[in-house]
């Protein structure tokens, strides 16, 4: 985001210079020639040594590397499916989108929005036109604390390797399910295959937590979810 | 922001110095190996095994980096994982060490940015908020913070914009801090319950608490705080708020 702003600055920078930029391209013009008659001047052996010093650089830029210039590839942004199994409600589809966030090459954070739909409980099914919930749909948004747990690499055939990972996360969040808001403890565990520099592939595996009772009764439902995730590092 | 202004500021010399240089050109950072050698990993990560060194006097481009690691290309086209410890040591065209660290306590304390999530206690309700500051000093920040409170009776959202926050001591390793603010909080009655009505309140707060720098851009953060809450009833209500939760900051 940052490099993207400053990009544009430097563009800005630079339109507004190029017009006063071209003075000291003149100016440099005219010293030329002087320079020259300067160094046939000199018929000093170690001034030309320092002359020829360019000749002998590397092939590099004479600019100087500050770590603020190299890109960071910090953040992941990813979208996933899956199954999520509501308790009493069955099994449906779940799809939504995370953000990590890798502080140290062990630890990350990840924030995630997730959407799925509760389907009928067998009361419903067997009661014949009995509907216990008016607002089927189910949304939450959770953040965690993530620990790369195993780092390691696949080997897919002898020359194709992919760096991978297992981490466990544990986290907190929200969920709104049935008209309420429900606090949600999540903990769970994930694979992740990094397929190249720029994307990587994640199984998740979740247990979402919350105290409900709108079956009437009191209880702590669990609701698992299974899901694939594709990730951007940015 | 600093950075872009040292970035504009860069710029503007090398174009008094080469008129002709082209800005859209792709940055490259090249750097020379001055210790005796570093080594290429085949992952960002301490386990994964070394495949190449690159000797002394090498150069050796960066490409990006994730976490405490370096993307590497050699002069020959090879590319790997370096640390950013054994980068340190490395030296700029001029012959410079290059300026690679960590963020650090001193970062921390001039941090311009913080973002964060925690949890806790609100009344009786589990809470979860969010937040994100800007600091306008190193003493003093504003906050935004939304939270949402769930509970057997009913659910809260609390939002406030103006959350200012003094930090006496911010050089601290465990720092305390002081908050006064102010916003609005949303009840809704649980569906299970008889139907009341939703309503909107705007309430005041203050608070105190407590921030630690753990790790790089990593910090913890624990805080209370007291909120008045001024009903359309006859009295105010008063409630009390735990919270713990960590934080990053850019």
């Amino acid at each position: 985001m940052e490099s993207r702003f400053r990009v544009f600055l430097l563009i800005t920078a630079f339109a507004l210079l190029a017009s006063p930029a071209l003075v000291p391209m003149a100016a440099a013009a005219d010293e030329k020639p002087a320079e020259k008659t300067e160094q046939k001047a000199g018929d000093n052996p170690v001034n030309e040594v320092i002359q020829q010093d360019p000749v002998i650089q590397p092939e590099v830029k004479r600019r100087e590397v500050k770590q603020a210039d190299v890109e960071t590839e910090n953040f992941e942004i990813g979208v996933f499916a899956g199954l999520l199994s509501i308790e009493d409600f069955g099994t449906n589809p779940v799809y939504g989108v995370s953000l990590d966030y890798h502080v140290t090459e062990d630890l990350f954070i990840q924030g995630r929005l997730g959407y799925s739909e509760a389907g009928t409980t067998s009361f419903e099914r067997l009661g014949g036109g009995v509907t216990l919930l008016g607002d089927r749909e189910y949304i939450y948004y959770d953040v965690a604390l993530g620990y790369n747990l195993l780092p390691g690499e696949a080997f897919i055939t002898r020359n194709t390797t992919y760096n991978t990972s297992l981490y466990l996360i544990a986290g907190a969040g929200n969920t709104e399910f049935a008209g309420d808001n429900f606090f949600t403890i999540v903990w769970g565990a994930g694979y992740a295959v990094t397929a190249s520099d720029w994307f990587a592939l994640h199984m998740d595996f979740r247990d979402h937590m919350f105290d409900i009772d709108i079956t009437g009764e009191d209880k702590t439902s669990h609701n698992l979810e299974a899901s694939l995730n594709i990730t951007f590092y940015f | 922001m600093r950075k872009c202004f040292i970035s504009l500021f860069l710029l503007v010399s090398s174009l008094s110095v080469s008129p002709l240089s082209n800005a859209d050109e792709p940055e490259e950072h090249f750097v020379k190996v001055a210790d005796p050698y570093i080594e290429m990993h085949t992952g960002a990560g301490r386990g994964y095994p070394i495949f190449y060194v690159a000797a002394r006097g090498e150069w050796v481009q960066l490409l990006y980096r994730k976490t405490d690691w370096f993307r590497v290309k050699t002069e020959d086209g090879k590319e790997g994982w370096v640390s950013a410890a054994q980068l340190s040591m490395t030296l700029n065209p001029s012959g410079q060490r290059v300026d690679i660290r960590d963020p650090n306590e001193k970062d921390f304390v001039v941090r311009d940015w913080e973002y964060g999530a925690s949890i806790g206690d609100f009344e009786g309700l589990s809470v979860i908020s969010f937040y994100g500051g800007y600091h306008f000093t190193e003493n003093i920040s504003n906050e935004i913070i939304i939270s949402q409170a769930s509970g057997t009776v009913s659910s809260k959202t609390v939002l406030s914009l103006l959350n200012i926050i003094h930090e006496p001591f911010p050089e601290w390793k465990v720092s305390p801090f002081f908050t006064l603010g102010t916003g609005w909080i949303r009840t809704e009655p649980k569906s299970t319950l008889a139907v009341t009505r939703d309503r909107t309140d705007q309430y005041a707060n203050y608070g105190l608490g407590v921030r630690m720098h753990i790790t790089k851009r990593f910090l913890l953060r624990v805080e209370y705080k007291n909120y008045v809450i001024f009903t359309s009833r006859d009295d105010n209500e008063e409630i009390a708020e735990w919270k713990a939760g960590f934080g990053f900051f850019f």
